[in-house]
């Protein structure tokens, strides 16, 4: 959905999305990768379990829920991304009362 | 000095100012209140600062000035005159709480603190308008706002089919970038009514006379010759896991074309949450369709010690924002320090350069104006993205007698997710009002309660405690 510029030369950054590695640069944010690299949903919703994107990128739509080394439920368009960080999609109906 | 490295811990209990977002009404201010003398401290939750409008100003990739274009760059000053100042501006930090005796509740990177604060100006900004249209939440489907992020930040650019459909400057400001940088737009589908047009003559005479009128005209020109533009008045995503095709037509008429990227826009609104949060009165704004805080000259609101400039004060764009920051914190430094206010650039001037920034508004805001099958959408359409409520739902529960946001809340958990609302409130409250044929101020928004962020049990739970508050508690 994205490419990046010709001109954008900062530096590799190595990342796991479940559990698979991914390359992103410095300056992204968690969201920012997840679309470079062309993962084209990065959650599941948990009431219809239909497939969700980054929307907003500026915080306020929290579509780009990912868990980041193990917290979940972050907003992956406020973190950036660091070197070994681990990302893992949310997927699922939620359990409630389960 | 910004920090980004700062932790909660490094935080001073009080300060004499607490600024709450690093865009230009928040390094403005700060610029202004730090320079006086008072202790200032200014939080952002993004990794950098700027805002939306100068994202990225200090670490973009996209070298090319021409790009993003000059009114971009500008933001460059603001920030260094910001961090010249002295003012404490601290990246990565999410207020999630203020209280009317101006304590504040702030994360820093899983760690959380309360800070006391002797004026507080909220500087929040604006969001998009939500744009509910059928299949606005596949994937492949965003706001403009958003890929004008990855733009600025990220130095990303749209590849494959492209679209772009609404209305405002953004938008084709948006789609000028794009093509700059050397991506490519297949249409522009342009939603703004043509019956807007009449209204807007009237405030017409100012809009020529602002510098709106000659940038419109440019931004207009340079991206109509490189891209088909169509008039449209209903328009829907479609795809099944993600999106295929945009569907769109005039009158009657019906057009498809396939799509991988569709960028959404039609306006921005102010971003009310923290304000409204901590009790400041709002109204609601006939002109631009939004709530806005109700506000004195010095951009103070109903509740003591707290201002709330920016576009979160009404939308009136970046420059005007900056103005509005140097007007409250003048304010804050006459409240805290009259006797530095001597070193302080005109207060009359400050105003005089608001009022030159704030022409021609008035015009864009009625021409722009979203027309109401944009915003008050029927059948499956979803209305909340996170809780996924259709727009018939809430039609029908307000048909039922459900008067307002809060009781809708209780029947369809519209505005209960995660985004609290800000994605689906002013749609509800238009329904709402649509079905009861009263004007919005009279069906209200959400109630809107801290945390106006989710923190976790962790960060709560990593606040210092004194001990007389540990042995109230412990056997």
């Amino acid at each position: 959905m994205f490419r990046r510029l010709v001109e954008s030369k900062a530096a590799t950054v190595a990342l796991t999305v479940d559990g698979k590695p991914v390359s992103a640069r410095e300056g992204d944010t968690v969201a920012a990768a997840l679309l470079a690299a062309g993962i084209d949903h990065s959650r599941t919703t948990p009431v219809s379990g239909a497939p969700r994107a980054p929307y907003c990128m500026m915080g306020v739509c929290f579509e780009c829920l990912v868990s980041i080394d193990g917290v979940g439920s972050r907003q992956g368009c406020l973190v950036p991304v660091c070197d070994g960080m681990r990302i893992e999609t949310q997927r699922g109906k939620r359990e409630a009362g389960r | 000095m910004t920090r980004a490295t700062t932790k909660a811990s490094d935080l001073a209990a009080a300060y004499d100012l607490a600024i709450v977002g690093a865009g230009p009404a928040g390094l403005a201010a700060a610029a202004l209140s730090a320079g006086a003398g008072l202790s200032t401290v200014v939080f952002d939750e993004n990794p950098g600062v700027g805002g939306q409008i100068y994202r990225a100003i200090a670490t973009t990739p996209v070298a090319d000035r021409t790009v993003l274009g000059e009114d971009y760059w500008a933001g460059a000053a603001l920030a260094a005159e910001a961090e010249a100042s002295g003012a404490l501006i601290v990246t990565g930090a999410t207020v999630w709480s203020l209280d009317p005796t101006l304590e504040i509740g702030v994360s820093i990177e899983g760690a959380a603190r309360m800070i006391q604060a002797k004026r507080v100006i909220i500087a929040t900004g604006a969001l998009e308008r939500p744009f509910p249209v059928p299949g606005w939440t596949l994937p492949g489907v965003m706001s403009a706002g958003g890929a004008q992020t990855l733009l600025k930040a990220q130095g990303l650019v749209p590849l494959g089919r492209t679209v772009m459909a609404g209305s405002g400057p953004l938008l084709w400001l948006l789609a000028a970038q794009i093509l700059r940088a050397g991506g490519k737009i297949d249409a522009i589908l342009d939603t703004q009514p043509r019956r807007n047009w009449l209204p807007a003559l009237a405030y017409a005479a100012d809009f020529v006379l602002s510098p709106y009128f000659d940038k419109a005209r440019r931004l207009l020109r340079e991206v109509r010759r490189q891209v088909t533009v169509i008039g449209i008045d209903w328009l829907a995503a479609v795809g099944d896991d993600k999106l295929r095709e945009v569907a769109f037509g005039r009158g009657g008429s019906e057009r498809r074309l396939p799509v991988d990227l569709l960028l959404l826009h039609q306006g921005v609104v102010p971003n009310v949450n923290l304000a409204m949060a901590v009790g400041v009165d709002h109204a609601w704004d006939a002109r631009q369709l939004c709530w806005s805080p109700v506000l004195d000259a010095d951009f103070n609101s109903s509740v003591a010690g707290i201002a709330v400039a920016g576009d979160g004060a009404g939308i009136g764009g970046g420059t005007a924002a900056a103005e509005r920051g140097r007007i409250a914190a003048i304010a804050a430094v006459r409240a805290l320090r009259p006797e530095a206010l001597g070193s302080l650039p005109s207060e009359q001037g400050v105003r005089q350069s608001l009022q030159r920034e704030e022409m021609g508004r008035a015009f864009l805001d009625v021409l722009n104006r979203p027309a109401p099958q944009f915003r008050l959408p029927k059948g499956d359409t979803i209305v909340c993205r996170c809780e996924e409520v259709t727009a018939a739902q809430v039609r029908d529960t307000a048909a039922m007698g459900c008067e307002g946001p809060n009781q809708m809340k209780a029947f369809l958990r519209c505005g209960m997710g995660p985004c609290q609302g800000r994605l689906c409130g002013l749609t509800v409250t238009e329904l709402i009002a649509d079905a009861r044929k009263v004007p919005p101020a009279e069906v209200g928004y959400y109630r809107l309660r801290p945390p106006v962020k989710p923190i976790t049990l962790g960060e709560l739970a990593s606040l210092p405690i004194s001990d007389a508050e540990r042995k109230a508690v412990e056997r």
